[in-house]
């Protein structure tokens, strides 16, 4: 078993990694002192979710899964066990006789990964190994719907677990169907948008955020692979803590929102610049942390590199709707304080 | 030690015995006296490195057994009747992944309608699930039973389930022998798992498989309890050896071997079935009867010797597999496939109805006499049930079923055995 340092302690001499600065928010930071580099620029970094699985090209949620992973196994020093639940990411990581886990990883059914995970936590204890953490991961349909009771009850128990969900935003691995984390206004196999209907209804959904801070956990934050180093250092904080941690990641999907593959990392990140995925923090159910919009932009931009709000630019009412869309973002705008220069909310 | 103790208390106090180390539970009767009992002894230190959770389903209780089997832990949990069709999903998952967790399910109904006493139909809606399913006879073999379970369960790497009868035994206040903790531990050694979950040696556990290994999973599953019927027998003897008492084994055949009538039970009834077999056989009937044990897996080769030679057979089932008759009798036909006799399915105690003397023993003279149906429901009310098909035809608007026959019995919650 090999072992791996916190952050802190890492040594200062070792061969540094090539990788290329292409922006404050990706993994490049070899202008960055080593002890502040992300854990994907770190030689030593476990690979966790390895090369060759199936995913689509651009998949969010491969990427979103490898980084966060990655940085709980630094964080615990590779002492980790993930209970997934079923959709894409354990569809594509795991075609028998394949896998692509590095780690001690289970999977049992698409809506009881919380409560697996709670099962291995429980066991963890009695067996004395403390040191040993466990993550839950799922999509957003085995997060936010099917498995949303186990996930509810893991919260309430405060079971020490970190759930991960990997949003993005639909039932991808059965064919883009709608869920309850599906954005109003998209098109999916289940809300078509024939006619005049506008795709998913609009004042339909639930914000799982929220309700697991209602729940008064220590730790919930949301992310998004636009933001990779905030995603490796919220896993990394949520690590530090013993106890129910939640983070929901926006994880564009390229099959279902009928996007261009090399653009997944720029609609995620067009997400969080219009408002419409605010990146926060909470801990015991209360906001600490918001990270500002830098440079804000209208919903549209968002919206139209994707196929499936493709409908909303069609007609007058498309537009309609698309202004209904700008007011929920503009709504989490104001709701979080994200404007850069807003920081009272810091 | 003897003691006079509820069926529940006496299971949960074999439980401790076997010194789980994650029990997980959610509240149902009649089985919710087990885990009350083993939640006091976890609060009250008396069972020290066991964790006990309390979950919001019975999905999260089988969900959480599974995650902790899967970590090495040996798991523990039980329910009943609706609780196990909540859990349905996970039952399969859990054999699926042959993990080696212990459950009881304290027998009962399924509604609707809404019914909290006795039959078969919950643990025989997941007969095929890759559980091994054993049923008690009586008190003691229920806490024996479940000594036995986890040997059985850890040896093999499959989830067992103890069956007994909800209220007949899970309420029974009865006298027990609650074996030494010393006799226990050399009976059933510490959980040594095929599988786990373990950051020095990483592995995965439930991947995709498709079409090209997924006959030979199977396949291997169904070895698995085929084994099974030579390990019971096996660990049973074993039992008997260690603690002095039998308990357990595949089938128990009693006065069987001149026997021309056989009937064939599970569970708590068959306690009955021998006071009336006994009695016909003061008056010179050739009469026996067979308990099973072992529902699954099914023990073909051993009922097939135990009832070939007979002229006729009587399944003695509490449990209804709508549109067909019975469940056990297919089991039991199957055994005897080629053999000539004449075969009998009875439907009886469905919901908790009393199953009497008197009606066994008109029962067994009608067979007796060849003049049974083939399947037949004891004790039905044929007044009730043609009343109400009649009261169906006169209005399309006839209303609740079950409501309507209550009404004209003008009762409730009578009748229960
Ligand atoms: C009980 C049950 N219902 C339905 C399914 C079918 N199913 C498997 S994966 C999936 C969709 C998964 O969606 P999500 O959780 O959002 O993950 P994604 O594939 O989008 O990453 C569905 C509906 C199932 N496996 N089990
Ligand atoms: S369908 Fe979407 S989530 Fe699934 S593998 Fe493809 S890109 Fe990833
Ligand atoms: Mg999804």
């Amino acid at each position: 078993m090999s072992t791996h340092d916190t952050p802190t302690e890492r040594p200062t001499q070792r061969q540094p990694v090539k990788f290329y600065q292409t922006g404050t928010f990706t993994v490049g930071n070899r202008l960055l002192p080593e002890n502040v580099r992300s854990v994907q620029a770190d030689m030593r970094r476990t690979n966790s979710l390895n090369s060759g699985h199936r995913a689509c090209q651009g998949c969010g949620e491969a990427l979103g899964a490898r980084y966060a992973i990655d940085a709980a196994m630094q964080a615990t020093r590779n002492q980790l066990i993930a209970v997934n639940a079923t959709g894409c990411l354990e569809v594509f990581s795991t075609p028998y006789p394949e896998t692509s886990w590095q780690i001690p990883w289970i999977h049992s059914l698409f809506g009881n990964a919380a409560a697996v995970a709670s099962g291995v936590a429980a066991a963890m204890r009695v067996k004395g190994h403390s040191d040993v953490r466990v993550v839950a991961q799922g999509g957003d349909g085995g997060t936010t719907d099917i498995g949303f009771g186990c996930l509810s009850g893991m919260f309430e128990r405060n079971d020490d677990v970190l759930y991960l969900c990997y949003d993005n935003e639909a039932y991808m691995n059965t064919g883009v169907q709608r869920s309850s984390a599906t954005p109003p206004g998209a098109r999916t196999a289940t809300t078509p948008a024939v006619g005049r209907q506008p795709g998913n209804e609009f004042g339909t959904g639930k914000n799982v955020p929220a309700i697991a801070m209602a729940h008064r956990i220590p730790y919930v934050a949301t992310a998004s692979v636009a933001n990779l180093r905030d995603l490796e250092q919220k896993v990394t904080t949520a690590m530090a803590i013993r106890g129910a941690r939640y983070i929901h990641i926006h994880v564009p999907c390229p099959l279902g929102w009928g996007s261009a593959p090399a653009d997944t990392i720029r609609i995620a990140r067009l997400a969080v610049e219009s408002g419409l995925f605010p990146l926060y923090e909470a801990h015991d159910g209360q906001v600490t942390a918001r990270t500002p919009i830098r440079r804000r932009v209208p919903v549209d931009d968002y919206l139209k590199l994707q196929k499936r709000f493709a409908h909303l630019f069609a007609n007058e009412a498309g537009k309609e709707r698309i202004a209904l869309v700008q007011a929920v973002a503009d709504r989490n705008i104001a709701e979080f304080g994200l404007l850069a220069g807003d920081d009272a909310h810091g | 030690m003897l003691k006079q103790t509820e069926g529940s208390r006496a299971v949960a106090e074999a439980i401790a015995l076997c010194r789980p180390e994650v029990i997980c539970a959610y509240p149902i009767t009649p089985q919710t006296h087990i885990v009350e009992g083993l939640g006091e002894m976890v609060k009250a230190g008396e069972l020290a490195g066991c964790e006990f959770i309390n979950v919001e389903s019975e999905f999260a209780a089988l969900s959480v057994a599974i995650g902790a089997s899967a970590a090495g832990a040996r798991t523990y949990t039980a329910t009943s009747s609706q609780g196990l069709l909540f859990m349905a999903e996970a039952v399969y998952n859990a054999a699926g992944l042959g993990l080696p967790i212990v459950m009881t399910i304290g027998n009962r109904a399924i509604g609707a309608p809404i019914n909290i006493w006795n039959d078969h139909s919950d643990s025989m809606s997941m007969r095929d699930a890759g559980w091994i399913q054993l049923f008690a006879e009586t008190n003691q073999e229920a806490l024996d039973l479940h000594i036995q379970a986890f040997r059985l369960a850890e040896e093999l790497s499959c989830p067992v389930m103890v069956c007994m009868d909800g209220f007949i035994l899970t309420h029974a206040y009865d006298r027990v022998d609650v074996p030494a903790q010393a006799e226990v531990d050399a009976f059933l050694p510490a959980f040594e798992p095929r599988q786990v979950l373990d950051p020095a040696e990483p592995v995965t556990i439930g991947a995709m498989v498709g079409p090209e290994a997924f006959t030979e999973v199977r396949y291997l599953a169904h070895h698995k309890q085929l084994r099974a019927l030579a390990l019971i027998p096996h660990l049973s003897s074993e039992f008997a050896a260690k603690f002095g008492r039998a308990s357990g084994g595949l089938i128990r055949p009693y006065r069987t071997s001149d026997a021309e009538t056989i009937v064939v039970a599970l569970g708590s009834v068959i306690g009955t079935v021998k006071e009336v077999v006994d009695d016909m056989r003061g008056e010179g009937v050739a009469i026996g009867c067979v308990s099973i044990c072992s529902f699954r897996p099914f023990p073909l080769t051993a009922l097939r010797e135990a009832l070939e030679h007979a002229k006729r057979v009587i399944v003695l089932e509490k449990c209804l597999a709508v549109g067909l008759g019975g469940i056990v009798s297919d089991g039991v036909r199957k055994a005897l496939s080629g053999v000539m006799l004449k075969g009998y399915t009875v439907i009886a105690g469905l919901g908790g109805r009393a199953i009497t003397r008197k009606s066994l023993r008109q029962l067994f003279e009608d067979a007796g006499a060849d003049e049974l149906e083939q399947v037949t429901f004891l004790d039905l009310n044929a007044d009730i049930v043609a009343s109400e098909l009649e009261r169906e035809t006169l209005s399309r608007r006839s209303g609740p079923t079950a409501e309507a026959i209550l009404r004209r019995l003008g009762t409730v919650a009578s009748g229960i055995g």
